[in-house]
């Protein structure tokens, strides 16, 4: 059973007047477990793909079934739903909250889904110890390094135990040294955990970590082939 | 499902951030709601004063005056023609059923004497009704008989000024004083009424009977039984209109007017004129009442502007949220809540204020203030009303945001 099934996808904005179209008939299969990393030069339409594959958006026509529920006939809230239990973003800028502490961020998806306060800290807590940053939660964001506010936000996609995890490229703001640690966890994650990874970078270092890779020109994919250990 | 207590959290660390602007934003409300308490505590306060004041006039009266001498084409003013007599006021409570009492009254400034002590005053000729009448009370001996006013006794009933003016702390009761030098026996004192609505002192006051004052006292120029008006008082509010009918019907029978001549007498409704009087500070605590509102609604204002800038700020905050799951209705709940905060902190700072204003009024004009229960509900319902409707438009923008948009927003 796939985790990710797309048909057909397009999407199309309206530029006033003038339409563009950002994907153009993308169908792709994830199963579960996968490290996919999407590739592309700037405009090809990956992130458009990325932010329908996390729910934020719609496509304008086509179908998509995320671990089988067809999401395309969804309301706000409904979207909201599906984010909040069976996505984990991981983001360029790490989109943490200011002013609050590491462990208040992890607890954020936790807030939105009904769960008890010990309960969430509980879990909070864990995933912070999960991602190396035990004794960080009551830190805020400012007074952490890049690595760690993005592991943060790692632990802040693990915290609902979702399925997927989404990364629009998580190393484009650290060093190398901090990027190949990053990428390490994500690996980790995928492995130990069989966390299905969907990542999206345009260093072929980065996209190197993962299993799969896919490429994007002018909204379609080019090429869709495994990564070769070596 | 919405988990209040983190929401509230959440809206309180927002308006912790920014504490300056957050008292600023309050400031409007707080002033707001202050202006509502005080207005509606001064206007209560006066009301309540005038109310207390009519009922120390006695209730259901009405006042029957002389009317005016008409000489050479000239109109005297009201009173200046002697045709009201002692014998038209028992006539109207013989002949009319709704009256109670009916009292006739002559009176007049005097220069009273005990001892080495003299005080000028206003003595009242009258008949024993004058007490119910005026729903006054003896504080201490009584007030004289009908036999004493059939013989033109020369007793007198004090009022408390007189009695501290004349007699100090000694009791009066059974003392000689001289009213224009004729010794009357003190046989009862008044007791204490205060103010009037127009401001004079009440307690002013000396009764005698009337036959005295008609004959001894202030006389009555030829027509031997005048009298300078009659107080009516009616068995019922209900019955005053009536009453009034009837006795400008019995007065004109009576003295012989005309239908189509103009009545020598004026009949004036007290209770009436007093309710009107009760009714315009009614009228003028809302009136004030409505204006201190107005600052409340511009307080109002104050916080939807600045939840939109909050919006705004935080759009960020808000891709974030929405992102990781938040509804429409935990980022609207948010907002709105922020701003219930905002106002009803304000609220409770206002009625503080508004106490404390109108204590200072109370102290320093000698107003009398009253701050009702119901105003300071009406003031903190009102706020959050305030903040519940202002918040709720920044809320709904926020909601609507695109949460792809939001993320980017720098």
């Amino acid at each position: 059973m796939a985790l990710i099934e797309t048909e057909e996808l397009s999407r199309t904005y309206d530029l006033g007047g003038y339409a563009v179209q950002a994907l153009a008939g993308v169908s792709i299969r994830i199963e579960r477990g996968e490290f996919v990393a999407i590739m592309g030069q700037s405009g090809s339409g990956k992130s458009t793909f990325m932010n329908i594959l996390g729910c934020l958006d719609q496509p304008t026509s086509g179908r998509y079934l995320l671990d089988n529920i067809d999401v395309m006939a969804m309301d706000r809230d409904e979207l909201a739903q599906v984010r909040n239990e069976k996505l984990g973003f991981v983001f360029q800028g790490f989109n943490l909250l200011s002013r609050t502490s590491a462990l208040e961020n992890v607890e954020l998806p936790l807030l939105y889904s009904n769960v008890a306060a010990a309960e969430r800290k509980r879990r909070a807590l864990a995933a912070l110890k999960s991602m190396g940053l035990e004794g960080w939660e009551k830190h805020h964001p400012n007074q952490l390094s890049g690595g760690q506010q993005q592991r943060v936000a790692i632990a802040r996609a693990l915290v609902n135990d979702a399925p997927l995890i989404l990364a629009d490229e998580p190393t484009g703001n650290l060093d190398t040294k901090t990027s190949n640690e990053i990428m390490e966890l994500l690996v980790k994650l995928n492995e130990g955990q069989t966390m299905t990874i969907v990542l999206v970078t345009h260093e072929p270092d980065i996209a190197s970590f993962s299993k799969r890779i896919i490429r994007f020109l002018d909204g379609a994919i080019i090429s869709d082939e495994a990564v070769q250990r070596t | 499902m919405i988990n209040l207590p983190a929401t509230f959290k959440i809206s309180l660390r927002a308006l912790r951030t920014n504490k300056m602007r957050s008292a600023l934003t309050m400031l409007g409300i707080i002033i707001g709601v202050g202006a509502v308490i005080t207005m509606l505590a001064v206007g209560t306060g006066a009301s309540n004063k005038i109310t207390e004041q009519i009922s120390s006039m006695g209730s259901n009266l009405l006042m029957v005056f002389p009317g005016s001498v008409t000489a050479g084409g000239l109109r005297m003013g009201s009173g200046s023609q002697s045709t009201l007599t002692g014998d038209d006021a028992e006539a109207m409570k013989r002949e009319i059923t709704g009256v109670e009492e009916a009292v006739p009254i002559l009176n007049g400034a005097a220069q009273v004497v005990y001892g080495n002590q003299n005080w000028s005053t206003g003595v009242y000729g009258s008949t024993p009704g004058i007490l119910t009448v005026r729903d006054w009370l003896l504080s201490e001996g009584r007030i004289f008989t009908d036999q004493e006013l059939k013989n033109a006794a020369k007793v007198c009933v004090l009022g408390q000024t007189v009695v501290n003016n004349l007699f100090g702390e000694m009791d009066p009761l059974g003392q000689a004083i001289r009213i224009k030098k004729l010794p009357f026996t003190v046989i009862g004192v008044l007791a204490e009424k205060g103010q009037s609505i127009m401001g004079q002192d009440q307690d002013d006051t000396i009764y005698i009977p009337l036959s005295t004052a008609q004959r001894k006292i202030f006389g009555t120029g030829g027509f031997p039984d005048m009298v300078r008006s009659i107080t009516v008082k009616a068995k019922s509010a209900e019955d005053l209109g009536p009453v009034e009918r009837q006795i400008t019907d019995l007065l004109k029978q009576r003295h012989r007017i005309g239908p189509t001549q103009e009545a020598d007498f004026t009949v004036r409704n007290l209770t009436q004129m007093m309710n009107v009087a009760e009714q315009s500070t009614q009228i003028m605590t809302l009136l004030l009442g409505a204006i201190a509102s107005v600052s409340m609604l511009v307080g109002g204002i104050g916080i939807m502007n600045i939840m939109l800038v909050s919006v705004t700020e935080r759009t960020r905050e808000i891709g974030i949220r929405m992102a990781v799951g938040a509804k429409s209705w935990d980022i609207r709940l948010q907002f709105i809540i922020e701003a219930l905060t905002l106002s009803l902190i304000g609220g409770l700072t206002g009625i503080v204020l508004g106490l404390v204003a109108a204590k200072t009024i109370s102290a320093m004009a000698g107003w009398p203030t009253i701050v009702s229960p119901f105003s300071v509900m009406f003031a903190f319902g009102f706020s959050g009303v305030i903040g519940i409707f202002f918040g709720f438009y920044p809320a709904y923008k926020a909601s609507l945001l695109n949460p792809i948009d939001a993320l980017r927003y720098e």
